[in-house]
């Protein structure tokens, strides 16, 4: 059977900001998603995740995307179509975009929940994919957390990371900031440089 | 097994394009997609549009038309089967007919024009089409190399149905003489590169109003075809 050519992937440029991410830099359009993948009665533990990207030579990337997409507390994906105008506000979508050029340190920060896990041989996790600048592919990598570590010892996906990478996807406690935090660092390159998925 | 699809796609390295020296992964990506291929991705209702979301050429008007050559760009939303995909969400950014971006970190130094911000965004319809107006955008330079400038073009980034298809992609005119010194358009393999550029349309051209173009998006993750 013939196959149609893929589109080639291109980079998304500096210059995002004021479509992908309008609201959050403060340019005269609106945004689809924000930091925040919830509402304040979204059932389950209600947590802020920050972290930075980090280049070859460990500076913070100050023009790059972060996508966040995950479970809801019952370890459920959201289905029903997102309509950011007839929402309430309330109703937790699990899909989260920030740009890392508004918060000092280029570091990005989402609140959201702790997603519950999705089924068996599966830890809490987030789905995170990057775009930025200088990378003419997104990037698709996860958010485990740390203080999950039976869970994350069952983990299928965890376990086909070499053991010796796979703290470069848990995301670490930190306090401070009113709710539970979490941190994680993602680096491009280097000795902890983040494990990367293809798909 | 044909892995043409594979090599459509740029490297995560091109030196030429110097960004991507200190900002591209240098250890093989972990192939996971037996573990993640269920997995959906977000879908936006129609909601998710404003009014003129699909036409920048209205979307940012504060006293008149938007200056520049407007032009209709349509096409299909398509898996790699050649099924049509319906509800997909395109975001879609560009510098105006001069060349300048709406952003406070561009420094080149052509116009901004008051009437455009040049983002939008469009559904495709149950036939996987999408189309939408704006202004034929300007080339302009760019830091990295001695006289580089960018070929015209639009960004496009498309939320499809799973995860391997969410693409970031950016659609070129036919005929620029800029490519052959462009090294982002240059890092795709030379026999794919047309599956970046518009086809001009003659037969979509709006009457007095608008010329055409068609840019047809085929979505699939990097080794898709391995596991069908």
């Amino acid at each position: 059977m013939e196959r149609l050519r893929q589109t080639p992937s291109q980079t998304v440029g500096p210059f995002f900001a004021y479509s992908l991410t309008a609201q959050q830099y403060g340019y005269p359009y609106d945004s689809i998603v924000h930091h925040a993948l919830l509402g304040p009665a979204t059932p389950g533990e209600h947590i802020y995740i920050t972290g930075r990207v980090l280049d070859g030579q460990g500076a913070p990337v100050p023009d790059a995307v972060v996508e966040l997409w995950q479970a809801n507390a019952q370890g459920q994906y959201r289905t029903a179509p997102i309509n950011p105008r007839d929402d309430d506000g309330s109703e937790f979508t699990g899909f989260g975009r920030v740009g890392t050029g508004t918060q000092a340190g280029a570091v990005f920060r989402f609140e959201t929940i702790k997603p519950g896990a999705i089924g068996p041989g599966q830890a809490p996790h987030i789905n995170v994919t990057l775009f930025m600048r200088g990378s003419l592919h997104g990037l698709r990598t996860r958010l485990y957390f740390e203080d999950e570590a039976a869970a994350n010892g069952q983990d299928e996906l965890l376990n086909a990371v070499p053991s010796e990478r796979r703290a470069t996807l848990l995301a670490r406690c930190v306090a401070g900031g009113g709710l539970p935090g979490y941190h994680l660092d993602i680096h491009l390159q280097g000795a902890e440089e983040t494990v990367f998925f293809d798909v | 097994m044909d892995l043409v699809n594979f090599d459509v796609q740029p490297p995560h390295l091109y030196p030429p394009y110097k960004s991507t020296i200190l900002r591209s992964p240098t250890r093989p990506l972990l192939p996971v997609r037996e573990l993640i291929k269920d997995l959906s991705v977000p879908v936006f209702g129609e909601s998710v549009l404003q009014q003129f979301d699909n036409d920048l050429t209205k979307n940012a008007r504060v006293n008149g038309e938007p200056i520049g050559e407007r032009i209709k760009v349509a096409g299909r939303v398509l898996d790699e089967a050649g099924r049509p995909q319906p509800n997909v969400l395109l975001e879609i950014w560009q510098a105006n007919a001069a060349g300048r971006y709406v952003h406070r970190s561009e420094v080149h130094d052509a116009p901004l024009d008051p009437n455009f911000l040049g983002g939008g965004r469009v559904l495709t319809d149950r036939e996987g089409r999408y189309s939408f107006y704006t202004i034929k955008p300007g080339a302009y330079p760019w830091g990295n190399h001695h006289n580089a400038w960018r070929p015209n073009h639009i960004h496009f980034s498309v939320l499809g149905h799973q995860l391997a298809h969410r693409l970031v992609t950016q659609m070129y005119f036919p005929g620029d003489p800029l490519f052959e010194f462009d090294p982002i358009y240059q890092s795709v393999p030379a026999h794919a590169r047309e599956l970046l550029v518009a086809k001009f349309r003659m037969d979509w051209t709006d009457p007095e109003f608008a010329l055409a173009y068609e840019f047809n998006i085929v979505l699939g993750g990097r080794h898709q075809i391995l596991f069908e």
